[in-house]
């Protein structure tokens, strides 16, 4: 007899599972925190102090090292569930694979684009962001990091497979990166010059959107690929 | 009796060597099938490919009289699959382990601390629960994989090596726990190197002979 799933169950459980993970294992955790707090107070050394120049590169900074870190973090997304057959019994289990990657997924987010959207106020005081750009920097952090999570797993899951899937992943996923990178910018850099930001934030927004709703199909493909063998 | 899986001409070929010819194997309530052959000869391949995971093969599966792409959600609800790896997080206890896995069978809260009770007991586990399973023995990971067996029914149990790791005692147990489930109805499919002992018939199945 089958019995009805009700649905949320699996995705409650994959995702109390996966943050429980990582409460065990917090080095994994602060691998990509300690990766973007070291860089970004890198630049004031390398470009020098001087707050008008670091000002002018802040924006930009602060949004490739946390698009570097996701990067990072992402390639252990389903790497772990890989090796010990966790995932082989995911694609097996009654419920649904959308709803279990999107659970993955939400819960990578919460272990690095929260994170960083918590850091990046502080970052931004480092690399002398001025003042009136520091909420549109955590607001496009966050929903811009959400996206990235998503792009990132669909990367994962397609070289889960691959005992060395490193650099394929950045070739794969840092083009898509791409959209993220331009608005995420471009709303720092408009409440900066003092210009209305909402524009390239419902933008990224968008994106979100998109990403949340289609990217859990292709996760769930890209991750059934890699398992068929 | 009741007719579960059913494969059609199947075939599987890996790296131009056919592992698998023709075959056509019906799983029925209450039958043991043991997959047998030498290394290499495809038995996991076989059993990746009856449990859904693996698509390289031509050839049909049915289950329960209907095509298995149809009925697809209806066959993991009913499968209980136990691989090579087993799916066991080495920092959880055994306890969150297989109340995640109850959980993906849609079991929760009281029901399935109830269940994950009952069936770390059954595998020996008691007293165990809640130590972290990095700190088990490599055979005692393997119960809390085995553990899996008894939550939720399932009709099918696919077995791969299931003796790997478990000593003596144990391997004694799992006989009687998989003539236990034959004889109350359920079916397993399982390859092992181990001659089975068990109070029930066996139709073997060879692969890799021709």
């Amino acid at each position: 007899m089958a019995a009805y799933q009700p649905v949320g169950i699996g995705f409650v459980a994959t995702l109390r599972r996966d943050l429980l993970l990582a409460f065990r294992r917090r080095s994994d955790f602060f691998n990509p925190l300690a990766f973007f707090l070291i860089v970004c107070s890198l630049f004031p050394m390398g470009v020098g102090p001087d707050p008008k120049q670091l000002a002018i590169l802040a924006p930009g900074i602060m949004w490739v090292v946390a698009l570097l870190a996701c990067l990072l973090s992402s390639d252990t997304l389903f790497r772990s569930d890989f090796d010990d057959g966790s995932l082989e019994l995911m694609l097996l289990s009654p419920s649904s694979l959308y709803l279990q990657v999107l659970a993955k997924t939400l819960a990578h987010w919460l272990l690095t684009g929260f994170p960083l959207t918590i850091l990046s106020p502080l970052l931004a005081l480092l690399l002398q962001l001025p003042a009136s750009g520091t909420v549109a920097m955590m607001l496009a952090m966050a929903v811009g990091t959400a996206s990235l999570s998503f792009i990132g797993a669909i990367g994962a899951g397609l070289t889960v497979g691959l005992r060395k899937g490193g650099l394929l992943l950045s070739l794969i996923i840092l083009p898509l990166y791409v959209p993220v990178l331009i608005f995420g910018v471009g709303t720092v850099q408009a409440a900066v010059d003092g210009f209305n930001y909402l524009g390239p934030l419902a933008v990224l927004g968008a994106l979100l959107a998109l990403a949340a709703t289609l990217a859990p199909l292709a996760i769930a493909a890209s991750v059934r690929i890699s398992v068929d063998n | 009796m009741t007719l579960l899986l059913q494969t059609v001409d199947l075939c599987c070929e890996r790296d131009g060597r056919r592992l698998v010819d023709q075959l056509n194997l019906t799983v029925e309530e209450g039958q043991i099938h043991q997959i047998e052959g030498p290394n290499g000869s495809g038995k996991t391949s076989l059993l990746r490919i009856l449990s859904g995971l693996s698509s390289r093969y031509s050839g049909n599966l049915h289950w329960r009289g209907k095509a298995m792409s149809r009925v697809r959600a209806e066959y993991l609800a009913e499968l209980t699959y136990l691989g090579h790896s087993s799916g066991v997080k080495a920092v959880l206890t055994p306890r969150e382990n297989l109340m995640w896995h109850a959980a993906l069978r849609g079991l929760v809260d009281d029901t399935a601390q109830a269940l994950v009770m009952t069936a770390l007991d059954k595998v020996g586990l008691y007293g165990y629960e809640d130590a972290a399973c990095f700190t088990l023995s490599a055979g005692q990971q393997r119960r809390v994989a085995l553990a899996r067996l008894f939550l939720g029914q399932s009709a099918l149990w696919i077995l791969d090596e299931p003796f790997t790791a478990i000593d003596k005692h144990g391997v004694g147990e799992l006989e009687y726990w998989i003539a236990d489930y034959a004889k109350s109805g359920g079916a397993v499919v399982l390859t092992t190197h181990h001659e089975l002992n068990i109070d029930h018939a066996i139709q073997r199945v060879l692969l890799g002979g021709t």
